[in-house]
């Protein structure tokens, strides 16, 4: 355990998050204990308004929590500066380009921000990292072209070069597989499958794809209405708990194949 | 590096074009001067006419250097206004800052028969316009920083702003409607700007004021390109967002500010100019923008006015008309020409 400890890139504890204002404080979800370790894949799911979205605003300090702790490399998330956090967490978000007339280039080069001097050039080490991002993500013959020329599967996977650009630990992508066909779904989950092995980064995505992310996730977190339960998909297929993620009168689990399927 | 377009060529056409209009518009006017002349009399050798020497030292020169300053300035502080809002009708006015100059300068001219005794004794001299209109401004800016600063929202910063403009610009016509026709002259005459009556000495100042705005602008670049992708990635990646915000609309308001009070309120610039810049460079950079804009302006500026005083004539055209009629033909026909807004 204690050997492990030194890997450990995200963790909460006793996390509650939801919502509070002056009069009253809405919880969403309580008890959360998650611990994400380097090099790991982990999806994040479950139906449609059960807080994932807002658990992952939490984690990455758009949203404040309730109470418990978050710590990124075994520093409490809030002790970080703007500038320290984009050194060790990227986003890739749902959100639509402010402009999409920067070319492929000019966009993955952004994610070097946090490294660059005050007018942003970038130097030798920056193109490296750059044009080995664009390698990594199959993107170098678009480098040139402008951002609204491009597919959603090609835009996504600039949105995913600009984030490893920015060099961080933790990757964390919200909903990265909506709007692309079945295809370029399972693209983007095996690229991203590929890109925590060879970079040994962590990467933390939510997504409703649960049968891929039973297939090629390292590490699932499944919240539910009642909890919030972290483990390796195969573990989670023998416990049940993919039973009672939807009400079970339209779609049942089926344990065999690792998919959902519609009752007769 | 061939990973990036370079420039520089059409960096050098634009200051050589830069440095022609300003010729241009020093040689032409009321009387023309030859270039030759034009040349002489700028490094100090004795011109043909000894006259010329001291029009072109005591009144083009100045109002070279206006146009340069104000062209560039509006230019410059609509970019940074378009970028921060996201939005393409944005410019120098959208934070109400010229309305708020216009307010200032109509309570000085118009105020006096409304008022009375407080106003009756200000003559309504050169500087009292200035500072009436900076006070303006001013007033609005701490209005709109505030606000700033305790709303999230950018968007909401631009509707308040449009909201500070018409309420000032209604203030305005409740003015007009209880002055006299004397006065209500003067404040139109100001309306239509004007860059051809600086003295060297009010230039200075103008040009203090303008050079820290664009000082401001130029360590703005990098933020101004991250906001490309929007608030949120911005914040992702370690931009102090409420800073950089401050930074910008600081920046805008003293070259929005200082250029409506010494010449007019001249709001056609500050929406086009980056317009005509990204259509013709056709990128979002601002490394590349910012130094485009500030080029484009100044010569657009140059040019609206060596038309405006139609040479060898004594009449002048106002100059807030000629940069509206030379201007938006040509924003239109890059557009057609383009099929597509670069933005």
């Amino acid at each position: 355990m204690t050997k492990n400890k030194s890997h450990i890139v995200l963790k909460t504890q006793d996390l509650t998050i939801g919502y509070s204002s002056k009069k009253e404080k809405s919880i969403i979800a309580s008890n959360i204990n998650i611990e994400l370790h380097k090099g790991e894949l982990v999806g994040l799911i479950g139906a449609n308004g059960i807080g994932k979205s807002t658990l992952l605003r939490t984690l990455t300090n758009v949203q404040q929590k309730l109470s418990g702790g978050i710590t990124i490399n075994n520093t409490d998330l809030e002790n970080y500066s703007n500038i320290n956090l984009a050194k060790v967490l990227s986003l890739v978000l749902t959100e639509s380009l402010g402009s999409k007339n920067l070319t492929v280039f000019e966009l993955v080069a952004l994610g070097r921000q946090p490294y660059t001097n005050w007018v942003g050039n970038l130097n030798e080490a920056d193109y490296q990292i750059i044009n080995q991002c664009l390698l990594q993500t199959n993107i170098e013959d678009l480098k040139h072209k402008k951002c609204y020329e491009l597919s959603d599967g090609q835009l996504q996977k600039v949105m995913i070069a600009r984030a490893l650009a920015q060099d961080t630990d933790l990757i964390i992508l919200d909903e990265p597989t909506t709007h692309l066909d079945m295809y370029h779904k399972a693209y983007i989950l095996k690229l991203l499958q590929k890109l925590a092995k060879d970079t040994n980064k962590t990467i933390l995505f939510s997504s409703h794809e649960i049968d891929l992310a039973i297939q090629l996730c390292d590490t699932l977190i499944v919240m539910t209405k009642d909890s919030v339960i972290t483990d390796q998909p195969c573990n989670l297929i023998e416990k049940g708990t993919f039973n009672d993620l939807f009400p079970k009168d339209l779609i049942v689990f089926d344990s065999k194949t690792g998919s959902f399927r519609v009752k007769k | 590096m061939p990973d990036t377009k370079t420039y520089k060529l059409p960096f050098i056409v634009l200051t050589l074009v830069l440095l022609l209009c300003f010729c241009a518009n020093i040689s032409l006017g009321s009387v023309f001067i030859p270039f030759q002349d034009v040349f002489n009399g700028l490094i100090g050798n004795p011109t043909e006419n000894e006259s010329w020497q001291h029009i072109i030292h005591e009144y083009r020169l100045p109002k070279a250097f206006t146009a340069i300053i104000v062209g560039s300035g509006l230019g410059v502080s609509g970019l940074l206004m378009q970028t921060l809002f996201r939005n393409p009708l944005a410019g120098p006015f959208v934070l109400g800052i010229t309305s708020g100059s216009s307010l200032g300068v109509a309570l000085v001219i118009m105020g006096a028969s409304l008022f009375g005794g407080a106003f009756a004794g200000i003559f309504v001299s050169k500087w009292s316009i200035v500072i009436a209109a900076s006070l303006g401004s001013f007033i609005v800016l701490l209005f709109v920083l505030i606000i700033s600063n305790k709303i999230r929202d950018t968007m909401a910063i631009l509707i308040i702003g449009l909201m500070f403009a018409s309420i000032t610009s209604a203030t305005v016509n409740v003015l007009s409607y209880f002055s006299s026709a004397e006065e209500l002259k003067q404040y139109i005459f100001w309306g239509l700007g004007s860059i051809g009556n600086l003295r060297w000495d009010e230039l200075f100042i103008f040009f203090i004021i303008y050079a820290l705005g664009i000082i401001i602008s130029l360590t703005s670049i990098k933020a101004l390109n991250t906001l490309l992708l929007g608030e949120n990635y911005a914040k992702s990646l370690g931009l102090n967002l409420k800073k950089s915000r401050l930074l910008i609309i600081i920046a805008t308001s003293l070259l929005a500010g200082t250029i409506t009070a010494f010449a007019g309120p001249i709001v056609f610039i500050g929406l086009a100019i980056p317009h005509m810049t990204r259509q013709v460079f056709n990128t979002s950079n601002h490394k590349i923008l910012l130094p485009a804009v500030f080029l484009f302006g100044a010569i657009v500026m140059l040019i609206c006015d060596s038309i405006a005083q139609l040479p060898s004539s004594d009449l002048t055209l106002p100059i807030n008309a000629m940069t509206s009629l030379i201007g938006a033909p040509v924003i239109i026909w890059l557009l057609v020409r383009k099929r597509k807004m670069v933005f």
